[in-house]
């Protein structure tokens, strides 16, 4: 674009203040909370009156969530989780259904659309929609599968040991159809010679795919990465809209709110669940901007 | 190569080589074909509770074919005493100022952090990337607090404050959305050729005019894709309205809903009319705007 050296004075003074303005709002709301977090987390502050020197209470609310919290290690636990069965399960099967409808099949963009099309519902109504599937007496599943029946009713969603994959279920129905979306579109852009050399070298359709198009797309798939990691850092709306995120569907995100807002007004306690929670999204955070960085220079 | 490659296209098209293919393709479409029908059932089972009658499914239970005609009844129960249309409105509300400021502020900086040395406008985009990819959890707990003692002009607020507002929800979704936002625009805009921003500012243009006259108009397939990836984006959100708004009858439709569940806990077939109106508009933007919503994404993550 043009060089700053040809703008004139004015225009100068109007560019700095528009970044100017823009950067202070994204540090006030953004980045200024973010370091209130960490501020709050080192206080036992309920909500009521000013924050003095004597509400510091140093790291004992992290000692706190670390020994004695009992809903941290399984909140915790869950994540992990959650972020496994997207990582493993959910994303290899978005990038699957992407190198099929690569393919160019008869009725591929139907397929596409199909698949797409949870990704836009609200995450609150893919919660409703599975309630409808995982109701004890009147849902699909249960009575499907004859359980109704027989009397061998499964809670899926109040069990608190499936209830979370049962969720993950509702989630992965979401997250298949926005990788495959992404990987798509990957797929579209590399270049049709290298396939080509692939195959007349006599490799199998495997084979290009992992030697060959797996990694000329590395760009993408750490972008896939990223936001799968993501995603499963940031799940709350099924988790809260079933049951608050409690009884097996403790999550960090969950937590904080339930701690410090909608329940309970343990504003640094709930503070130090957010620190912990921004300190493993640093990790997909960090490793984004180091390849945008590689890749601008 | 050619003496390499001949054979083989003559092994291609053998028939029994042929017939091989043709197999494939038929497990494939076979495979594809039952993924489809899985993937949307969900959605067709919603459909189909939403259709009956209450009093038909308390008698032959929802695991059952129709003993009484389908009918809208349900839907239009939802829409009459949820009040679905004033939800509705809620959510244009916010949504609307939401996706024209956001791309207004974003095709704006976008527009001047390319002017800066690349060290520059690297770092400034990063800060805001970085800041749309941190879980919204991470910073609610001061911003609520941030919310609640901020004071607003009488006008743009009911209360005084940015809490219960909808000037505070849309300024969330703003500073929010703005990151990705300029993401992907800037991404947008590193494609047009520098010489038409050279002449018009050779030929006298301020800075704003170019912005106005030059690169937004270049910009329209970016901006479509990105207004549309940003109502969807707004529409959807349930965690800003549920916290940072506190009156059940000012939130938007996706988080009113949940005031929903509770009022017709036993009453499947009205959940799930009520699901599938809140998420119709997003369903029919999607399949008029599918190509905008792909290029959206895309421009997001192929080219950062």
């Amino acid at each position: 674009m043009v060089r700053f050296g040809l703008l004139t004075k004015r225009d100068k003074v109007l560019l700095a203040l528009i970044v100017a303005f823009l950067v202070l709002l994204d540090l006030a709301f953004i980045w200024g909370p973010t370091i209130a977090s960490f501020i709050l987390s080192l206080t036992n502050w309920n909500g009521i009156g000013a924050i003095t020197a004597r509400s510091f209470v140093g790291l004992k609310n992290y000692v706190t969530l670390f020994t004695s919290y009992l809903f941290f290690k399984p909140a915790l636990l869950h994540n992990l989780i959650y972020l496994g069965v997207l990582a493993f399960v959910a994303t290899p099967l978005g990038i699957f259904f992407a190198v099929l409808l690569d393919r160019e099949l008869a009725g591929t963009r139907i397929y596409q659309t199909i698949f797409y099309l949870p990704v836009v519902l609200p995450l609150v109504v893919v919660g409703f929609i599975w309630e409808l599937q995982y109701a004890p007496t009147d849902g699909f599943i249960n009575n499907a599968l004859g359980l109704v029946k027989s009397n061998h009713i499964i809670d899926w969603l109040g069990d608190p040991r499936i209830n979370l994959f049962a969720v993950l279920i509702a989630a992965s129905w979401r997250h298949v159809g926005y990788i495959m979306v992404l990987y798509l579109a990957g797929l579209k852009s590399v270049d049709p010679t290298l396939r080509e050399a692939a195959r007349l070298d006599g490799a199998n359709a495997w084979q290009t795919f992992f030697r060959v198009v797996f990694p000329v797309m590395m760009p993408i798939n750490v972008v896939i990465a990223v936001i799968t990691t993501i995603e499963s850092l940031r799940a709350f709306d099924i988790a809260y809209i079933i049951n608050r995120g409690k009884n097996g569907l403790e999550l960090l995100s969950t937590l904080i709110v339930n701690n410090s807002i909608s329940e309970a007004n343990l504003i640094g306690f709930g503070s130090a669940i957010a620190v912990v929670l921004l300190v493993i999204s640093l990790v997909p955070i960090v490793t984004f901007l180091v390849t945008m960085d590689r890749r601008i220079e | 190569m050619t003496v390499v490659t001949t054979p083989r296209v003559r092994a291609r098209t053998t028939p029994a080589l042929l017939q091989h293919v043709n197999l494939a393709r038929l497990l494939l479409q076979t495979f594809l074909v039952v993924m489809a029908a899985v993937w949307l059932f969900p959605l067709l089972w919603a459909l189909y509770e939403a259709l009956r009658p209450i009093s038909d499914t308390t008698k032959r239970g929802y695991f059952s074919l129709p003993g009484q005609p389908l009918t809208l009844a349900n839907f239009v129960t939802a829409w009459d005493q949820a009040n679905l249309p004033h939800y509705y409105l809620n959510t244009l509300l916010v949504a609307i100022p939401g996706v024209v400021v956001t791309l207004l502020l974003a095709s704006l900086l976008a527009f001047t952090i390319t002017k800066f040395s690349w060290k520059l406008n690297l770092a400034v985009l990063m800060l805001f990337t970085a800041g749309n990819l941190l879980p919204p959890q991470v910073i609610i707990i001061p911003l609520y607090w941030v919310y609640l003692k901020t004071p607003m002009p009488h006008f743009l607020s009911d209360n005084g404050l940015l809490y219960d507002q909808y000037i505070g929800i849309i300024f969330i979704h703003i500073v929010f959305q703005l990151g990705f936002a300029t993401f992907v625009l800037s991404n947008y805009m590193k494609t047009l050729p520098k010489e038409l921003t050279e002449s018009a500012l050779v030929d006298g243009a301020g800075l704003l005019r170019i912005w106005a006259n030059v690169i937004m108009p270049l910009c329209r397939p970016a901006l479509a894709a990105m207004a549309t990836l940003l109502f969807t984006f707004i529409y959807n959100d349930f965690f800003w309205a549920l916290l940072l708004m506190k009156s059940g009858s000012k939130r938007p439709i996706v988080s009113a809903l949940n005031n929903l569940q509770g009022e017709y806990f036993t009453n499947y077939n009205l959940l799930a009319a009520g699901a599938l109106l809140a998420a119709i508009p997003s369903i029919l933007i999607f399949l008029a705007f599918q190509k905008h919503f792909v290029r959206g994404l895309t421009l997001g993550a192929t080219k950062g």
